[in-house]
């Protein structure tokens, strides 16, 4: 046996009537992002497990992104009447974002109850499972974003400086991410019915969102487009890489979002972080 | 110095995911006294009621009751799983639970990599890391199998495996279910052992079991309790009698 006691000598104290549920969450988080390295090696078994034997792994979503593209975009082109050296660009920073921001909500929704054998056996802080969930979203869309400087290359489409941006957008997107892991994830394992809802407007949101279609076709209608989450997002990548740099109106609806998203997500947290164990 | 200490504890289940309207008739016609509905018109079990109960360095508890007397919730509750939704409860020193062998193992990765998964869970640095990883590799005693994924263990080989990991580190608070008793019979003898060694160098111990030789041999004190009660507390001897009386 090692010698020595656990590590931490630590004192556990609970109180039903001054449940101090603030202070609670707060250490959670603190520990769980501090918990980082678990996380991502758990993401990592999590991508390994799910392409075990397949001999491409998780390029199977680059593959299926590319056929996407291919196909929508000879299809839309000519139904737009666009030609391809405008539109394919377009599209694929579309899709290949709106593959990921789809995948990252669709997966909050089972971060929770996927983690059910940890959270009902040992005390693991609960931040560690979205935590998980952004990681290994993140490692998937890593496989299909090379698709996005392909396609410009063989284009000739070229980012100025204001490419850079992109790294914000990205930013933004993550954190979303993990806000969504946390608020979904709890909300899906309480009410199983959400799920279903979430796959719904998801599938919804990619119609209403311009993704297959360019924003200047709605006209005069485009400046209600802001009101669109999904939209801010997507625009906060597409706009750095097509588009000049993005809407500063856009890029603040973004910020707001993800700040409402925030305030949303840690207070639901907070108030139930007790009772996930008996959801789950 | 460790310490458990419990005020009025309650612990109740929700109950979700079930029709709750005909459930909650059918239960409520037989007039069931541990499932009722609470302020918010929830269907819910008592699992644990008003537990009042201080367990400090040098006891060593058994916790002892028929199935569903609320042994393994109480273990839970101890371990920080289960929050109380009444009283208090105040647990000083570290606590090291073997409630579940597989908890936290991926089926999918080898038993060495299941090792490290497990430092990782607990937080070790990368020394405490390799330490831990001989020293499980040396008591559980798989040899090659250490780089085979587990999907592909024995149950035996499993419980080595696990036996191994739960019992690496010593804690101050040892909370513990009945499930370390299976595996072979060269693997009992050396599993006691370290069970001993484990025992004797925590400060409390905590056992749920169904078995009153393990509580009498274990054990100084025993809490007996009943459909989410304490029935008795007190030491091992007159409690596991009243037990045994009373059921036979």
């Amino acid at each position: 046996m090692l010698a020595g006691p656990l590590p931490a000598s630590e004192t556990y104290a609970f109180d039903a009537a001054a449940p101090r549920r603030v202070e609670v969450a707060r250490d959670d988080l603190r520990k769980g992002l501090a918990s980082w390295r678990l996380a991502w090696a758990l993401a990592r078994l999590d991508l390994r497990n799910r392409y075990r034997g397949s001999v491409i792994g998780p390029f199977w979503m680059t593959l299926s992104t590319l056929l996407m593209l291919i196909g929508l975009g000879l299809l839309y082109a000519r139904l737009l009447n666009m030609s391809l050296t405008e539109y394919l660009p377009h599209l694929t920073v579309s899709l290949v974002v709106w593959t990921i921001i789809s995948g990252m909500v669709t997966d909050s929704c089972t971060t929770m109850t996927n983690a059910e054998g940890v959270i009902r056996q040992l005390r693991v802080p609960f931040s560690v499972h979205a935590l998980r969930s952004v990681f290994r979203n993140g490692l998937t869309a890593a496989h299909s974003f090379p698709l996005i400087p392909l396609v410009f290359l063989a284009f000739g489409t070229f980012p100025g400086v204001e490419g850079l941006l992109v790294v914000f957008g990205l930013l933004i997107l993550l954190v979303n991410a993990f806000f969504a892991a946390m608020f979904l994830g709890m909300l899906c394992a309480r009410f199983r019915d959400i799920s279903p809802i979430v796959a719904n407007v998801m599938q919804l949101a990619f119609f209403l969102t311009p993704i297959l279609w360019k924003p200047e076709l709605l006209g005069e209608g485009a400046a209600w487009l802001p009101f669109n989450p999904f939209y801010t997002l997507l625009e906060t990548i597409r706009g750095p890489l097509l588009g000049g740099g993005g809407d500063p109106l856009v890029w603040l609806a973004a910020i707001i979002y993800t700040l409402l998203l925030g305030a949303v997500s840690l207070s639901f947290f907070a108030r139930f972080r007790g009772r996930l164990a008996f959801w789950v | 110095m460790a310490l458990i200490e419990a005020n009025d504890l309650r612990v109740e289940f929700p109950l979700y995911h079930l029709a709750a309207r005909s459930l909650k008739k059918r239960l409520l016609a037989r007039a069931a006294a541990r499932v009722r509905t609470d302020e918010s018109n929830r269907v819910v079990v008592s699992a644990l009621r008003e537990l009042n109960f201080r367990i400090s360095s040098g006891d060593r508890v058994a916790l002892i009751g028929r199935n569903g007397a609320g042994k393994t919730t109480l273990l839970r509750s101890l371990a920080g799983i289960y929050e109380p939704v009444g009283g208090r409860i105040r647990i000083e020193g570290a606590i090291g639970s073997l409630i579940d062998p597989a908890a936290g193992m991926d089926m999918d990765s080898t038993g060495r990599e299941n090792i490290r998964l497990r430092a990782l869970y607990r937080n070790l640095d990368e020394a405490a890391q390799a330490a831990l990883e001989e020293e499980v590799v040396a008591f559980a005693g798989l040899g090659e199998f250490m780089d085979v994924p587990i999907k592909g263990y024995s149950a035996g080989m499993l419980i080595r495996l696990a036996f191994a990991l739960a019992t690496a580190m010593q804690p101050q608070i040892l909370l513990m279910d009945e499930w370390f008793m299976a595996g072979d019979a060269s693997f009992i003898d050396k599993a006691e052992a370290r069970l001993a060694t484990l025992v004797s160098g925590a400060e409390i111990l905590v056992i749920a079991t169904h078995d009153m030789d393990i509580a009498r041999r274990w054990c100084n004190r025993a809490i007996r309790l009943d459909a989410g009660r304490i029935v008795a507390d007190g030491p091992v001897g007159p409690v596991v009698e009243s037990m045994l009386a009373q059921t036979a």
